[in-house]
């Protein structure tokens, strides 16, 4: 027994501060609506607002002679956007992007995993900072280095010199569509420069999904009779899958989108990227622009609905 | 009598941390081996350098008369259960077991229905559809145990299987797994930290620690014969008699080992031996009584039956035990 009946709750603590507090602890709800509704508003009305307002543009057409835009709902543009041309401008990106999205699964998945099981301490600080650090540096400087590196005159070029291999890569650029004048001036140089820039957004994801596969699931594997081929088909990559998923969302989309890379290195031709760009500055016509930008949409949406088809969601 | 396992001298270090160091064992087949310590003792250890996941730094291993050294986890005729079971969780329960069949390329309808089997054989029938994450831990044990018995292994290695069941369900497999070892006739070797697990079920016992092998021998011996002072105090709890005591008693040993169950509260009977201390602490166990007596300084505890009255603390008491529950033990 105490001398003194102390009182079971605290004293209320004074101030408005203290008093809001109380409040909000009675209304929690009230507190999280505060805080999420300015993000909601802006994603609600700023981006998905814009987003339709730029859908129902794709509705509409341009007048050939004044340059105008008719207000008339048709699919006039749809069905320029569907002209062999530009039939070309998508055919060409959306096989950029699946080569670039494959070949950084297949280079990521290594660096993922060696982090993931491997890397401890130091080690995995030096991997997040080497795979991070490029993200740092300006988007358009890492271009131009790049472009410098893939130039005729370029550090590339010169090693092959060195290694008396010119010869191969004479014989890469002679090949046709993936060839050129030199890899600044060739899909091979877009491809090598797409995949370095989105290579980050590949292996973070591939890592967290590969970091929740516990250890003695490869060892059940194996103890089971799995060889490590086995083991990698039946085990580690469905339990990745996720990741990769995840990943190629990123690369995928973002080369669907980039019109700065095939600009600054590659051919002329174009990339829906820089049909928009082009389609809405210089040639005004905002309809087409905007169909155009409907593509990346249209195709993530299939892309996504077969990958969850395909069950690339059920170990998330 | 083939053997089914046999560690010739085996050493596992990591860096300066003698994980395994000098172990020699043979383990029969068809026996029930059991392979108990507190952790770190190198128990586990030994059960990953038998399934292959890791290599022995010195030493010799034989799996039924093979070298082991180099013989990767997939080409070894042993299955493991682990410890907190590993299943695949993106595959269901049928696939889980069904898997070492899978990988050995043995085709869909058989492999089926020996998983099927199997799944019977562990009393879970018809859950062939669901996920690991539908089951309960004592389910999840069941298949982790019919994926590993589905491969037919010649040796079967359970790490600490039943470590995270509650009691009851623990005491329930304990009985299981001793009777499908006896009917399949497999060798089982387990690795455990509960003194109790290893004495019920094993047919004989390793006791490790600090990366040796303490004592190896039938439940029976290790528990009523302890070795060394660590094999008294881990398994059971036996009074440890100093060298001085044992002198008393005629001995020529470091030390002895006295279980407190041999020990009676009362005069010596025709030819047994005795001491007198007094009573420095009892409690009551359900069973019996547990006197803890004070002779010289020397703490002896005994297990008195609860039927007994319980001498008073601080009086003084005499007790006796038969010669033949003295061992002498080989260190101080």
């Amino acid at each position: 027994m105490t001398a003194f009946a102390e009182p079971i709750a605290l004293p209320e603590r004074r101030g408005p501060a203290g008093r809001l507090s109380d409040f909000f602890w009675k209304h929690p709800y009230l507190l999280l609506t505060i805080m999420l509704a300015p993000p909601l508003l802006w994603l609600g009305i700023v981006y998905l607002g814009s987003l339709f307002a730029l859908l129902l543009q794709s509705f509409f057409s341009i007048d050939d002679f004044s340059g105008l835009i008719n207000y008339e709902f048709t699919l006039a543009t749809y069905r320029q956007l569907l002209s062999e041309t530009n039939l070309d401008i998508i055919l060409r990106t959306v096989l950029m992007a699946a080569t670039v999205t494959l070949a950084s699964a297949v280079i990521a998945f290594p660096i993922a995993y060696y982090a993931a099981r491997y890397a401890q301490g130091k080690w995995k600080v030096l991997f997040y900072l080497g795979v991070m650090l490029p993200l740092w540096s300006s988007y358009l400087v890492k271009i131009y280095a790049w472009k410098l590196i893939l130039a005729k005159e370029g550090i590339l070029t010169w090693f092959f010199e060195k290694l008396h291999l010119m010869w191969l890569l004479d014989a890469w650029l002679a090949l046709p569509v993936v060839g050129g004048n030199s890899l600044s001036v060739s899909y091979t140089g877009t491809f090598i420069v797409f995949v370095y820039v989105w290579l980050p957004f590949m292996i973070l994801p591939i890592q967290a999904a590969l970091e929740r596969v516990p250890g003695n699931l490869i060892e059940a594997s194996s103890d089971l009779g799995g060889t490590p081929a086995q083991t990698f088909r039946f085990v580690l990559f469905p339990l990745a899958l996720p990741g990769i998923v995840a990943g190629s969302i990123f690369t995928f989309s973002l080369t669907l989108g980039d019109y700065i890379i095939p600009q600054i290195v590659g051919s002329s031709r174009l990339f829906i990227g820089q049909a928009v760009y082009a389609q809405q500055g210089t040639a005004g016509n905002i309809p087409l622009a905007a169909a155009f930008t409907v593509v990346p949409i249209v195709i993530m949406g299939a892309y996504l609905f077969v990958a969850k088809r395909m069950g690339a969601f059920d170990a998330l | 009598m083939t053997t089914a396992v046999l560690f010739d001298n085996v050493s596992r270090h990591f860096g300066a941390v003698r994980a395994v160091d000098g172990v020699n064992l043979e383990i029969a087949e068809g026996e029930f081996f059991a392979m108990l310590g507190p952790s770190g003792s190198g128990k586990t250890t030994c059960l990953r350098l038998m399934a292959g996941f890791e290599q022995p730094t010195g030493g010799h291993i034989e799996i039924f008369g093979e070298t082991a050294e180099g013989v990767p986890p997939y080409r070894r005729s042993v299955n493991t259960v682990f410890q907190d079971y590993a299943l695949f969780p993106h595959l269901s329960i049928l696939d889980n077991v069904a898997y070492g069949l899978m990988v050995k390329g043995v085709g869909r309808e058989e492999r089926r229905k020996a998983a099927e089997d199997a799944l019977a054989m562990v009393k879970l029938p018809g859950y062939g559809t669901r996920r690991p994450g539908q089951l309960s831990g004592g389910q999840r044990q069941r298949v982790a145990l019919a994926r590993a018995l589905v491969n037919k292994p010649k040796v079967l290695l359970l790490d600490e299987p039943l470590g995270a069941l509650d009691l009851k369900l623990r005491e329930q497999m304990q009985e299981e797994l001793k009777s499908l070892q006896k009917s399949l006739g497999i060798t089982f070797v387990f690795v455990t930290h509960d003194q109790g697990e290893a004495l019920s079920m094993a047919d004989r016992i390793a006791v490790f620690n600090d990366g040796r092998i303490q004592q190896l021998g039938r439940p029976e011996d290790v528990y009523k014969q302890p070795k060394t002072r660590f094999v008294a105090d881990f398994v059971g709890s036996s009074n440890v008699l100093p060298a001085k005591l044992c002198q008393r008693l005629g001995l020529k040993a470091p030390s002895a080992s006295l279980r407190p169950e041999a020990i009676a509260i009362a005069a010596p009977a025709n030819g047994a031996l005795s001491l007198s201390g007094t009573v420095a602490a009892h409690s009551f166990l359900g069973a019996v009584n547990r006197v803890v007596v004070d002779v010289d300084g020397a703490r002896v505890a005994v297990a008195s039956p609860a039927a007994l009255a319980v001498p008073e603390l601080g009086s003084p008491v005499i007790i006796s035990f038969d010669a033949n529950e003295l061992h002498p033990m080989e260190d101080a």
